[in-house]
């Protein structure tokens, strides 16, 4: 994946809460075998509407996403996140996430990043007053920076870590496989197998 | 200090553990299904990896099934479908395909093979993998770069997440089921209530549930936003298991049950939070809006978003009641519907059958209604009880298993503007059928209201 250390970009206010994975790519997209063409189908829904923001075109262009609180939620469908990449999202910015999705996210080097929804209303207010307004995530200082303006977010080591240096997961837990054969010598023997 | 049921069941399986990083947890069982394994395949093949341990895998069809008899119509659903039977034949993984009689929903099936067990943990690339924690499991949903992940190491990184206790106190009235109950749940706690916790549901009411409302419960985490649901599992849980094909048998069940009856959580034990619920104060639940916190009882009306005092909240209620077509102040039960879905990994086991079939018995219904078993198994006991006589004589359809009308991906949706009454898990914006309208209730409540057309208790009727 895809480092990513800091990042200076346009942005789109997404003035909805609760924007569920059924939203964000609908269960039709999910038919694909591939990983890619899933841009086509983000909030397809919403989009058919000429007033949904994504078809404002001075939006265009814009690479981090500002969501109302409860972003994500819903499905596990890693689809989400394609989508969002592939339309060209680096950054979602929402008071609160979805876990899974939260999680995918990560996995994928798209960057969730929690404020303080009173933030993220300030943050959206600026960019619908101009929309070429730029803002920097900036993951070394775990800081979104607006003007003179800066708000820090959390984001544990480990993760921060991998996604700065674009690590693959399923390289580093193979590092380990010594410990996970040994782990399978203890397991307990009535635990079911497929077979 | 004693610990909860899900720290035991975590610490149980932790294979690593270095400070500032995720533990390595260790996976027991992983189930497949055809939508979000394709690109987890892929990604093994690109990079010259084996499935570790295709013996802890199972696959299945589901999402895009039709559930009418023939073949699949639909050119992409088929090569989805088509793909996950090559990936299981060159990985070596046991897959259940379309027509075989441990074909299913993928949460349905777990559970009627004895796969599901107490202690174990389980993922899917599915969020409604919190379904087998009605087993005392820790199961939860993954995505795709996790299902690759765990195809080819059999863990999963990841940090343990918060604990959180819903007590349902009392017992449930007559006529209120264990999805009144979730829905009730949800509506109290919202969407975000369980976000970033394991959820344990606990008490009297919960005690007396079957194991199917058990998994109707713990189905519904995901709902509340909680990463998982689990119940301690006791004699209910054993006596289910007791002699299904993959549980222990002999010796092992024995020593099985010994360690099980182990996995409940200690009395000085510490949640991080805790929901106190009144399972006597409860009454048939259904949503109005388009998340599945948006619930009330069914005696209530459409509520008016001016009176929400939250602006969040308001604005989704105005944006839901815009979409659903509903105006304030109108009771729930003279919402008409067109639909009626009885179905899906929450409400489509044998149990939720029998309770539909108990209202539809001599009665006719006034709405299109399919009737969807979550599994071909369920199928079978089901007609073998004369079930599918008593639907079809009320004017039901009686279909193949698959998910179905839960989320649309096969034939089975709503059209633009129409509106179900679903004992489905999700009445997201369009999650039927684009422009679908979603009431999520229970099978008691779904067979009523599929008899009068409009939102019915079976008390009612
Ligand atoms: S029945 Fe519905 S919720 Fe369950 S696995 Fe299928 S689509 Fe998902």
């Amino acid at each position: 994946m895809e480092a990513f250390t800091t990042h200076t970009g346009t942005a789109v206010p997404l003035r909805r809460s609760n924007v569920d994975t059924d939203q964000i790519i609908p269960a039709v997209w999910l038919k694909q075998v591939s990983r890619t063409g899933f841009e086509k189908g983000l909030f397809a829904a919403w989009r058919e509407d000429p007033g949904f923001v994504l078809n404002n075109p001075a939006y265009d262009g814009a690479t981090i996403l500002l969501s109302g609180p409860d972003f994500g939620t819903g499905s596990s469908r890693e689809h989400a996140v394609w989508a969002l990449q592939q339309y060209g999202f680096r950054v979602v910015i929402s008071a609160r996430f979805g876990d899974i999705f939260r999680n995918n996210a990560t996995k994928m080097g798209l960057l969730p990043v929690v404020l303080d929804g009173k933030v993220v209303e300030e943050l959206q207010a600026a960019v619908e007053a101009d929309p070429a307004t730029p803002i920097t995530v900036d993951l070394v200082e775990r800081e979104v920076r607006l003007g003179s303006d800066a708000w820090s977010f959390e984001i544990d080591d480990y993760t921060r870590w991998r996604l700065m240096e674009g690590l693959d997961d399923i390289g580093l837990t193979l590092r380990h496989a010594d410990q996970i054969a040994a782990y399978e010598n203890g397991r307990q023997p009535w635990l079911p197998t497929t077979v | 200090m004693g610990r909860t049921l899900a720290e035991k069941v975590w610490e149980q399986h932790v294979v690593r553990r270095a400070e500032g990083e995720p533990d390595l947890l260790y996976i027991d069982l992983h189930l497949i299904h055809e939508v979000t394994s394709p690109q987890a395949f892929d990604g093994l093949r690109m990079a010259g990896r084996s499935v570790r341990r295709p013996d802890l895998t199972i696959a299945t069809e589901d999402h895009n099934v039709p559930t009418v008899l023939g073949p699949i119509e639909d050119p992409v659903s088929k090569t989805q479908v088509e793909t996950l039977r090559k990936n299981a034949a060159e990985f070596g993984i046991r897959l259940h395909p379309m027509g075989d009689a441990g074909q299913g929903v993928v949460h349905i099936i777990g559970p009627q093979f004895g796969l599901t067990q107490p202690g174990m943990t389980i993922v899917c690339g599915d969020s409604h993998t919190s379904t087998h924690g009605a087993f005392g499991a820790l199961a939860f949903g993954i995505g795709t770069s996790e299902v690759e992940h765990v195809l080819a190491t059999q863990t999963l990184p990841a940090y343990r997440p918060k604990t959180m206790a819903i007590e349902v106190k009392g017992e449930l009235p007559v006529g209120v089921t264990a999805k009144d109950l979730i829905l009730a749940i949800i509506a109290k706690i919202g969407t975000g209530g369980g976000q970033g916790h394991i959820v344990e549901y606990r008490g009297e009411a919960v005690r007396k549930l079957s194991m199917e409302g058990r998994m109707t419960i713990c189905n519904m985490s995901i709902e509340a936003g909680a990463r998982a649901g689990m119940i301690a599992p006791d004699e209910t849980t054993f006596a289910y298991l007791k002699g299904r094909p993959h549980a222990p048998k002999g010796d092992k069940w024995d020593q099985a049950v010994e360690y099980w009856k182990t996995l409940r959580t200690d009395d000085d034990a510490v949640f991080d939070k805790v929901v106190e619920i009144d399972a006597a104060t409860l009454t048939p639940y259904v949503t109005w809006g388009t998340n599945p916190g948006q619930g009330l009882p069914l005696g209530e009306v459409v509520p008016d978003p001016a009176a929400m005092t939250d602006p969040t909240e308001r604005a989704a209620a105005e944006r839901a009641l815009e979409y659903m077509g509903l105006t304030p102040g109108t009771p729930l039960r003279e919402i008409e519907v067109d639909t009626v879905f009885v179905g899906s990994c929450t409400n489509g086991r044998i149990e939720d059958l029998r309770a539909a079939a108990e209202i539809l018995r001599g009665r006719k219904v006034k709405t299109r209604t399919l009737i969807v078993p979550g599994s071909m198994q369920v199928k079978l006991e089901a007609e073998k009880e004369g079930l599918d006589k008593v639907f079809q004589e009320a004017g039901a359809e009686w279909r193949q298993a698959g998910c179905s009308m839960c989320l649309g991906m096969n034939p089975d949706t709503l059209k633009p503007g129409e509106r179900s009454a679903s004992t489905s898990n999700r009445n997201f914006e369009g999650r039927q059928g684009k422009g679908g309208r979603t009431h999520l209730v229970s099978p008691a409540v779904a067979a009523a209201t599929a008899v009068t057309g409009r939102l019915t208790a079976p008390a009612d009727l």
